[in-house]
């Protein structure tokens, strides 16, 4: 590794940020399982809820941070944006895995199956296929320019998607609890709860940003191998 | 060189090479047919049921033809190497875009109103008391799936197993269409008839929204 002082510098964040990100997701951990209160009804498992529910609510700042990258892209023609594009749509679908994992494990023992085709758990799966087909779709592009301008297009469509999704699936019946924040009135959460509700999603947005960095630096390493070879070939 | 009159260029010339080799549509209505009598045999198509299930199952035709349907859009300029004399002509990309959009919306309706009697006969619903709000719903349905497709289809030409890519970016974006026309046509063809405003409604939105991205996006498509 090269020592200039930004490289150093890009270093000494790296591991402050880890650090800190490991503390945080510790700290949550804890909150979760054992400051937050039990839940009257649904008992232990209702503790998956922590990081179910902020993982969402991760996976879907991370395709916003994606859909931001592609329009920056498509304006600005820096392969910059374009790699905050993909970094944040892989960390967007891994986050988005976890909810689809969790849910079915918080479903099976609270509604007696493990998964329903129900507004929320049908769109947050086709979201996950939408992003799949994304990542898939840049690695069948051989050219990098090619490549970043018409995923910026299909990430442009499928994020313009998602509300039209959402709402056509909500006419089926729908099982999901009704949004315990931010819902309407009779909806809420003891404040506790509330706490550690913030404390998870707070360290999972600290993990997503550690991730989402660690991938913008691979991708612009790539780059810069890639520009190297090239020169060296043109010699 | 305006928008319209450059769109209706194009569209011509969709139209003229359709009609010219005449592949399209014949392949088209022959696939869709083949995947409603295949869907026959996994249940009883004269049943009760079949009013429930039937409307999804020919949305599903619809969209998997669409997916094959679409592909040539821009594969055949591609492969013609006529893509860089469609960029150099005087008009606006997103005519070229329109244009496209238009003969597939075209092409496809056609064989949808061809195939919609043969589903009706064979799963034993009644389509002429509502075949105007049928079609109503079959224009906005494919209206959707023909801009998505169009687009999707320029951007699949560039990638490898471009075959495979085109429905597998197109099938999970056309959801919303498929949910709320298969809702719609369900609607239509239950007993009696009612007319689902609010998934019209939706396809509506679906078609605006796609059709004004569409148009922001169409000159970073057809760069060199």
């Amino acid at each position: 590794m090269s020592t200039t002082p930004k490289a150093s510098r890009s270093q000494t964040i790296h591991w402050l940020g880890s650090i800190g990100v490991i503390a945080l997701m510790t700290v949550a951990g804890y909150a979760a399982l054992f400051v937050a209160p039990e839940e009257r009804s649904m008992g232990l498992i209702q503790r998956i809820f922590y990081f179910h529910a902020t993982s969402g609510m991760t996976a879907f700042v991370a395709f916003f941070l994606c859909f931001i990258g592609n329009i920056l892209y498509i304006v600005k023609r820096e392969s910059r944006w374009d790699w905050l594009a993909v970094s944040s749509a892989e960390v967007g679908v891994a986050f988005n895995t976890v909810v689809l994992v969790t849910g079915p494990i918080w479903a099976r023992p609270v509604w007696g199956i493990w998964w329903t085709w129900d507004a929320r758990l049908t769109s947050t799966f086709v979201l996950w296929l939408l992003y799949i087909s994304f990542l898939l779709l840049r690695t069948l592009v051989d050219d990098s320019n090619r490549r970043a301008v018409v995923s910026a297009v299909f990430g442009i469509f499928a994020f313009l998607d998602v509300p039209l999704v959402y709402m056509s699936i909500r006419w089926w019946r729908t099982q999901h609890p009704q949004p315990v924040l931010f819902g309407g009135p009779g909806s809420g959460l003891d404040p506790q709860m509330r706490a550690v509700f913030y404390t998870c999603w707070v360290a999972l947005l600290g993990l997503m940003t550690l991730l989402i960095r660690q991938r913008y630096r691979l991708e612009a390493l790539r780059h810069e191998v890639q520009e190297l070879r090239v020169q060296v070939e043109t010699q | 060189m305006n928008l319209a009159r450059g769109a209706r260029i194009i569209l011509a010339k969709e139209l003229r090479t359709e009609f010219r080799a005449r592949e399209l549509l014949s392949t088209t209505i022959v696939f869709v047919l083949l995947v409603i009598v295949l869907f026959s045999f996994t249940f009883d198509p004269t049943s009760a049921e079949s009013r429930r299930f039937g409307p999804g199952l020919l949305w599903l035709a619809f969209l998997f033809a669409g997916s094959l349907m679409l592909q040539p859009s821009f594969l055949r300029e591609q492969s013609n190497d006529t893509l860089a004399s469609l960029r150099m002509a005087p008009i606006e990309p997103f005519a070229i875009f329109l244009g496209k959009i238009a003969a597939n919306l075209f092409f496809m309706l056609l064989a949808e109103l061809f195939l919609l009697p043969v589903f009706a006969v064979l799963y034993n619903v009644s389509i002429v008391p509502v075949f105007g709000s049928l079609t109503l719903v079959l224009f906005l349905g494919t209206l959707g799936v023909a801009t998505v497709g169009t687009v999707l289809s320029a951007i699949s030409v560039h990638a490898r197993m471009r075959e495979l890519m085109l429905p597998l970016l197109l099938l999970p974006a056309l959801t919303p269409v498929l949910v709320a026309s298969a809702e719609v046509t369900a609607g239509l063809m239950a007993q009696p008839p009612v007319l689902n405003t609010e998934g019209l409604l939706l396809l509506v939105i679906f078609d605006v929204v796609f059709l004004t991205a569409a148009w922001l996006v169409a000159e970073y498509l057809l760069e060199e």
